[in-house]
């Protein structure tokens, strides 16, 4: 029999507030409360959060790490920086 | 392009990235082997700290202590923990949890022989946070800088916490050191049994470790065997004189020249045995394991029952 | 008064270590990892709260005694936890049954106990209340899914549930250390919340598609040190190494 396991969901875990959530890993549950629940047991033992968002594994969206040039036109776009403007060092910090 | 170039081109890349310290991500290629020795290493990582609970699980209730029974508690529970990012760290890889557990209840996957050991006496709990979770830091550290991003990023959180563990052992063994003689007796007698099998955890002599050098190159492993064996040795003596215990080594001496102490050989012979299965545990932590799991099957599939009904009934109700 | 107080406290103290020693069996033994963490967090929750109350009824005492000759030194007739917190794992639907039973109590009780005249046991419910929260809704939650899961589940859970309800009533029923704290203004009228946890029991597993027992629990004498044959066992266990080595320090 083909055994359904439970599925993989993706941990955020806001540390304070003002901060924004950040990846913390991985665990399983059967439904999004549970993954909650996990969640808090898991990855906030130490108290390292305020707040927990879930996302189903399944559902995450990636870009293709093979689309090597996704990120190329950005590179050479250095008008971007403020340091490819050259200021006088007399005007002060700007 | 034609596919015999393809594949050229993209180890290439992959063997230039390893190059110049850039980590792997679950979807960059990768040759099959680097998939496969990670996927052998990170769950057999993971297995030993799953396997790693029962030992210390076996004296979780007769803890000598309110204090010391929560420490231990948030110890194994820690281990725990660590087996799920691990675990997790795997299953990027493209294996599912369901399979690495299979793996090692069929005795396919290897876990670390040191919890074929059995834990006699208080005083082995004090011996197993201080030998063998120092021995596992020495490993656990130079992994935080292991070419494979998850796997680096499991050791980080894993490293962060286990930084209790070993204070965790010390401490009870402090408390047994300066306690009556029934307690020094107990004392050295864990340092005797755990000892040896502590320097075993690092695995075979460099010479006769068959993944060693391809986990070198890949930077999987960025240190050796031998290597790591020599480190811990080097920082744990220290530690034995203040407890006031022997270490049980007739050759163990400083080397002015070498800059490290000497040590006497290693039973391989034991070594091998306990890996091969025959060690005084082995049968006994796997039959718990399948225990665990075969007792806990009804649990997790009423989980996923329950979980499909509450959904279609919050579809019907939208419909 | 000072007795009956230190009995109060050894009322709410043992329940908490008994279960916390109970839920520390499942530690490495677990359905599933995440679940072992889970029980594990309820466990150590359970035990902090016990530790903090028998330090102040070591303080109350004054015969410089400590948490753990509390915890370690007594023999079970002076242990004054339920019944149903003794009563041992046998499977996970008999440990949540227990867990669940328990908890809903629990929480009833330390929201009033959070009102006690006695400032530092008002004191330690406050804190113990948000981790009491977390408890029930781990409890409560599971007993649903297991109820309404399978066939299999949910026979396991009504089992459970079947066997353990005896010993729920005690609980909610006064004994003479119950009535004299509530009339000093220090202790909960057990009375007054047990309309309350009926109530809640029986929603819950109702929501759970599980039969509700209609007996009345008759099994008591917990809180008055009178026990089941579990406990002797279990304190074995615990206490093994204070006994073996008297006056030995860990």
């Amino acid at each position: 029999m083909d055994k359904k396991e439970w599925p993989l969901w993706e941990i955020f875990i806001r540390s304070k507030s003002g901060l924004s959530h950040k990846h913390a890993g991985s665990l399983h549950a059967a439904d999004a409360e549970m993954a909650i629940e996990h969640a808090r047991d898991v990855y906030t033992r130490r108290n390292e959060g305020v707040s927990i968002w879930v996302v189903k594994s399944s559902e995450v969206i990636a870009s293709d790490p093979e689309d090597e040039y996704m990120f190329e036109s950005a590179k050479t776009k250095i008008y971007r920086h403020p340091t490819f403007y050259d200021i006088p060092e007399e005007v002060g910090h700007m | 392009m034609d596919n015999h170039n393809n594949i050229h081109s993209l180890e290439a890349k992959f063997e230039a990235k390893i190059d110049s310290e850039i980590k792997i991500e679950p979807k960059d290629w990768m040759p099959e082997s680097y998939r496969k020795t990670l996927i052998r290493q990170i769950s057999q990582h993971a297995h030993s700290e799953v396997v790693g609970m029962l030992p210390e699980g076996n004296w979780i209730l007769r803890a000598p202590s309110l204090r010391r029974k929560v420490a231990l508690l948030a110890k194994v529970q820690d281990e725990a923990g660590h087996g799920l990012y691990l675990y997790s760290a795997a299953e990027t890889l493209g294996i599912s949890r369901e399979e690495l557990y299979q793996q090692l209840l069929t005795g396919k996957a290897k876990y670390s022989s040191i919890f074929n050991y059995p834990t006699l006496s208080w005083a082995d709990i004090g011996a197993i946070g201080w030998l063998v979770d120092g021995a596992a830091i020495m490993n656990q550290v130079m992994l935080t800088r292991t070419s494979y991003g998850p796997y680096a990023r499991a050791m980080v959180r894993i490293c962060k916490e286990e930084s209790f563990h070993q204070r965790q052992g010390y401490e009870i063994l402090i408390s047994l050191s300066r306690g009556n003689a029934e307690q020094k007796k107990m004392l050295q007698d864990a340092m005797d049994r755990w000892w040896w099998p502590a320097l075993m955890m690092f695995g075979p002599h460099d010479s006769a470790s068959t993944h060693s050098e391809q986990s070198i190159k890949w930077k999987i492993k960025r240190k050796s065997n031998d290597e790591l064996r020599q480190d811990f040795i080097d920082a744990t003596v220290l530690q034995a004189n203040y407890l006031g215990v022997n270490i049980p080594d007739p050759k163990l001496k400083w080397n002015e020249e070498r800059g490290h102490y000497d040590f006497g050989d290693i039973d391989w012979e034991e070594f091998w045995n306990v890996v091969n299965g025959n060690g005084p545990c082995n049968k006994q932590r796997i039959k718990d394991r399948k225990k665990a799991y075969e007792g806990g099957e009804w649990v997790r599939e009423a989980a996923m029952a329950h979980a499909e009904k509450r959904a279609k009934r919050k579809e019907e109700k939208v419909a | 008064m000072k007795q009956s107080l230190i009995n109060y406290i050894f009322q709410l103290a043992d329940n908490k270590l008994i279960l916390g020693q109970r839920l520390s069996e499942w530690c490495g033994h677990a359905p599933e990892l995440e679940i072992d963490i889970a029980l594990t967090n309820i466990a150590l929750d359970l035990i902090g709260q016990s530790r903090n109350l028998y330090s102040y009824a070591a303080e109350l005492e004054g015969k410089g005694r400590t948490e753990d000759d509390m915890a370690y030194l007594r023999d079970c007739e002076a242990y004054r936890n339920v019944l149903l917190a003794e009563q041992p794992n046998e499977d996970f639907a008999y440990t949540i049954a227990r867990q669940f039973f328990f908890d809903v109590y629990n929480h009833l009780f330390h929201k009033e106990l959070v009102n006690s005249k006695d400032e530092q046991l008002a004191a330690i419910a406050e804190k113990s209340l948000k981790e009491i929260n977390y408890h029930i809704r781990f409890s409560s939650e599971w007993v649903i899914r297991l109820g309404d899961g399978t066939e299999v589940s949910h026979a396991k859970m009504q089992t459970a549930v079947d066997d353990l309800w005896d010993y729920i009533g005690e609980m909610t029923t006064m004994n003479e250390t119950d009535r004299l704290m509530l009339a000093e203004g220090v202790g909960v009228d057990l009375n007054k919340i047990r309309t309350a946890y009926f109530h809640k029991v029986k929603e819950i597993l109702a929501e759970a598609t599980l039969n509700i027992p209609e007996e009345e629990p008759f099994q008591k004498g917990g809180k008055d040190g009178l026990h089941s044959e579990h406990l002797g066992h279990l304190l074995t266990e615990l206490q093994w190494m204070q006994r073996a080595y008297p006056g030995a320090q860990w």
